[in-house]
């Protein structure tokens, strides 16, 4: 088994990364996901890990404006792609009009899935800007939230919508 | 002890002449949150930190027989091996249950025990250690139910720190009036059984603990609720002054009660920061999470209730059976929760409550939001409809003919004060048509209403320091406030904000805010029992009245007029500026500080053995009504609308009650319909976030939240709690809505298909048309404690 372990941290490779329009490159092990690069070596620390099995949609990343669960993606799989996490989606200190809209409708609590959430509703709001409450549901089915029951990210994308319009 | 409630204008009005506080403003903590700027405890990452990984029981109930290290400890990159003779103490949050070790090294208690951890440079090689370690056990019979656990083991008791017998943790027998007499006059009798399955909190956080200790100063960083009580906790194990213990309570992402307990992570990082004298970091997998649980009991429930023939309550005799798991963690309390808060809603004469906790070998149960009352208002609700059916009458006009009134002692003996029970009834009623409903096939809606406390009137150990205390400090004009309070995203340190702004003439923005902080911030005692905006928001109120006070002074003398007529609103005290006001102040007295208290008054309850929970100064209520559609052929239920109404006593901030009434429904739709922490041969059946079901953006319906604000009398601005009491509701009002849609009976939660198609079953065999246990077992309950009944008449506030 260690044997094994310390093959395998030796056989690390270089990749090269747009993530949030800044090209970055990292040193990983094979089989480190996307989150762990983004989270640990790059230290983009507002991708959420929830349950590393891509259950919980916390990880959620934008892959070319696609949410995908950076814990089932392979940093090799995002080469050549640009990835988007929280920490590119507001404008310098100005909040992208879904961030407010949470901000304004009490659609955060704990926090802990928002990331996640903000970065899936954007990509819905971004293919169809005006989507209906079982648009926005079906959407965002996949991001799991304990705190909001769910009303106030469904009222804020709603809004975030006709703020975007 | 003197008592330091604040007393707001009662004859306020709703808005009153507050400028801020109930206005529906966003959280103070929102923009990190939204842009990933905040730092949750897993985002911690000093230089130099080594990374915990833990060897866990596979068995769950086993003698510890040998542990052998040296494979790990030689392992490269390898920094410490710790077993249980490195932590030998125990520990755990009550005095009374000090039945855990951080690692365990007699025996295992249940699958996830932990026997031994390694500290390395990477969670990899911590793992690979782990796996190196060797342990022999000696299994041991395990205790998989409630009725097992009654029986007399086969091998050994799962604790020896007990009387028992067997594997009994904790009896009560409590018996207000005179319950045979009430029987004896009551028209009509019932018996019911009832059982509510355990479920886990499921915040989606993972528990994350880092420690350093240099120059003999510890500081640990958790997502831990109760920063207070784990200071203790790590007091105790580590043999460590707590002078020498900071406890800071990271950015919280959800507790729900799961964060209240000291953990065995939290106790090893500590442990290894101190061997290694480097930063050491454990960050629990999912899987970890769902064993180190402590979340809704298993409950199995009896109870018996006489009314007379117009629906009046006489007596009722309430039975819990609680399946503990592994250790004693809030046993007691919970114990005693389930048969606490039945007469905060229902005016019983006569009341007699008989309990039990058993260990299992399972993980161990604790606190979930309702800690201990939502299994016993699942049953008393459904009790309660079924009566109102069987004397035929309207299952809402049952109820309101025994509802408690404002200003009263329930008859085991807690001082009711404000009361909107039967403003939530009213406005829930009349906006869900629940009266007025036309009948389709499949279809049905149910009503329920319970109440929750706004803050145990007790600590969790016997001390006199308040419950809660802030330190207001103005300097160069800016403000701070430092309160142990731990917002875990329930919007705790927004309220405290609030309140200070308010007080101040400032924004909840303007408030720069250290909380949940043993090593800075005064006593708080932790995010549990929705006490934080009672209490913490008293001591806040307090603080910042000296503050206005002492700025309002300074700016009459320089203004040259009396402090009475000196207005403090829009960053102006009078007509200076307040960062103005603020230095002219400094330059007189110094730095400004200000403190401000809250400890509960001390006649909330009463003083028998046990007494000690369900009092508070003040409960809020709620009250639901579930609409759903049931498809008969599969079971399947579709809900189609929630209206929930919550006495909050008065909106702090409106947008987070109903943030926080939403947050509730939906978790107490999750656990009426799905969520379930079960066991098979001691293994959860369902250990990710996959396979334990909860609802999602598809499963939850429409809900409407209807404030009533009853303006408490002690409460800060006459402010209630919300975090806890609108989940209680909701799940009878499932149960009973099934009822209502195809006449069967499903008196276990979850309320699932199968149970339905079961009860369906059941009713076209010509029974009754129900599913749930059959019989609650045999308990050696102690001699009933008869306790004398309180004087009747309305207390005086």
């Amino acid at each position: 088994m260690s044997e094994a372990l310390v093959s395998a941290i030796g056989s690390r490779e270089v990749l090269r990364l747009s993530v949030n329009g800044q090209d970055r490159e990292v040193l990983v092990k094979p089989y480190a996901t996307l989150m762990e690069v983004l989270r640990e070596d790059l230290r983009l620390t507002g991708t959420k890990h929830g349950c590393e099995t891509g259950e919980c949609g916390a990880c959620t990343v934008l892959i070319d404006g696609v949410p995908k669960l950076s814990c089932l993606v392979l940093p090799a799989q995002a080469e050549g792609t640009g990835v988007t996490t929280i920490e590119g989606v507001a404008t310098g200190s100005t909040l992208h009009p879904v961030q407010q809209a949470f901000m304004d409708a009490g659609a955060v609590q704990c926090g802990y899935c928002t990331p996640g959430m903000v970065l899936t509703a954007k990509a819905l709001l971004d293919a169809n800007p005006a989507p209906s409450v079982g648009e926005i549901k079906g959407a965002l089915a996949g991001n799991l939230c304990r705190c909001t029951g769910y009303v106030g990210i469904v009222e804020a994308v709603q809004e975030a919508g006709r703020a975007l319009a | 002890m003197t008592t330091t409630t604040t007393q707001p204008d009662p004859g306020l009005s709703p808005d009153g002449d507050l400028r801020i506080v109930g206005k529906p403003l966003p959280r103070v903590d929102a923009v990190g949150k939204l842009t990933g700027a905040t730092a949750y405890a897993d985002d911690i990452e000093l230089p130099g930190t080594l990374f915990v990984k833990f060897l866990r029981s596979p068995h769950p109930h086993a003698r510890v027989l040998s542990v052998d290290t040296s494979g790990a400890t030689s392992m490269s990159g390898v920094a410490a091996v710790i077993t249980g003779s490195d932590l030998p103490t125990k520990y755990g949050i009550m005095p009374t249950t000090q039945d855990e070790r951080a690692l365990e090294n007699e025996k295992v208690r249940f699958v996830g025990d932990p026997v031994a951890a390694v500290a390395a440079v990477d969670e990899e090689t911590a793992l690979a250690a782990c796996r190196a370690i060797h342990v022999e056990y000696q299994r041991l019979e395990a205790i998989e139910s409630i009725e097992q656990a009654l029986l007399s083991p086969t091998d050994e008791p799962i604790h020896d720190d007990y009387a028992g017998p067997g594997n009994i943790h904790r009896l009560a027998a409590l018996e207000f009036g005179d319950v045979d007499e009430g029987f004896a006059k009551s028209d009509h009798l019932r018996e019911d059984v009832f059982f509510f399955e355990g479920n886990t909190h499921l915040a989606m956080e993972q528990h994350s603990s880092t420690a350093t200790y240099v120059g003999d100063q510890l500081t640990l960083w958790s997502s831990t609720q109760t920063p207070h009580y784990v200071h203790r906790a790590l007091s105790k194990v580590l043999d460590l002054p707590m002078s020498h213990i900071r406890v800071v309570a990271a950015t919280i992402g959800g507790g729900f009660g799961g964060k209240c307990d000291p953990f065995s992570h939290e106790m090893v990082v500590c442990k290894l920061a101190m061997l290694t004298g480097r930063p050491v970091k454990c960050t629990l997998t999912r899987e970890e999470v769902f064993y180190a649980h402590r979340g809704r009991h298993p409950v199995l429930m009896w109870v018996r209730t006489g009314v007379a023939r117009d629906g009046k309550i006489l007596a009722m005799h309430f039975r819990t059976a609680l399946d503990g798991g592994a250790y004693g963690s809030y046993g007691p309390a919970s114990t005693l929760y389930t048969g606490a808060l039945q007469t905060t809603t229902y005016n019983i004469p006569a009341y007699r409550f008989e309990g039990v906790r058993v260990f299992t070998n399972k993980a161990p149960c604790g606190p979930k939001r309702g800690h201990g009352t939502p299994q016993p208002r699942f049953a008393l609700e459904l009790h309660l409809d079924k009566i109102a059916q069987e004397i035929g009458l309207d299952p809402v006009e049952l109820r309101r003919r025994n509802y408690v009134k404002p200003h009263t002692r329930t008859v085991n003996q807690l001082r009711i004060t404000s009361c909107g029970i039967e403003e939530v009834t009213d406005r829930v009623v009349q906006a869900s048509g629940f009266a007025d409903r036309i009948r389709r096939p499949g279809h049905g809606m149910g009503f329920a209403v319970s109440s929750y406390m706004c803050g145990a009137g007790l600590p969790i150990y016997w001390n006199k320091m308040p419950h809660s205390e802030c330190v207001l400090q103005v300097s160069r004009g800016g403000v701070t406030l430092f309160c142990g309070a731990t917002d875990i995203g329930q919007g705790s340190d927004s309220v405290l904000a609030t309140v200070a702004a308010e007080e101040l003439g400032l924004w909840p923005t303007d408030i720069r805010l250290v909380t949940g902080d043993t090593g800075f911030a005064p006593v708080d005692l932790g995010s549990y029992s929705s006490r934080v905006t009672f209490m913490a928001g008293n001591a806040a109120l307090m603080a910042a009245r000296k503050m206005r006070g002492i700025l309002v002074g300074v700016a009459a003398e320089q203004m040259g007029c009396s402090p009475s007529v000196v207005e403090v609103c829009d960053g102006k005290i009078g007509e200076l500026a307040f960062e103005d006001a603020a230095v002219l102040a400094q330059e007189r007295f110094g730095v400004l500080s200000t403190h401000g208290t809250y400890t509960p008054p001390s006649d909330l309850g009463g003083s028998f053995r046990g007494a000690g929970v369900g009092p508070s100064p003040a409960y809020s209520y709620s009250a639901a009504v579930v609409d759903l559609d049931v498809d008969p052929r599969s079971g399947e239920i579709h809900l189609n609308k929630v209206w929930l109404a919550h006495d909050i006593g008065r909106s702090i901030n409106s947008l987070a009650v109903k943030g926080q009434v939403e947050g509730g429904v939906y978790m107490g739709l999750g656990e009426a319909l799905m969520e379930a922490q079960a066991y098979r041969h001691g293994l959860h059946r369902q250990p990710s976030m996959l396979d334990y079901k909860s609802p999602t953006f598809l499963e939850m319906p429409d809900v409407e939240t209807i404030l009533v604000e009853t303006l408490d009398p002690e409460g800060p601005y006459g402010a209630k709690e919300v975090g806890q009491g609108p989940l209680l509701p909701v799940i009878p009002a499932v149960a009973s809505a099934v009822h209502d849609a195809l006449g069967v009976w499903v008196d276990e939660v979850p309320v699932t298909p199968d149970k339905i198609m079961r009860a369906l079953d059941d009713l076209a065999k010509g029974r009754e048309g129900r599913f749930g246990p059959k019989h609650f077992p045999d308990v050696p309950y102690p001699t009933m404690h008869k306790v004398a009944s309180p004087d009747a008449a309305p207390t005086t506030l």
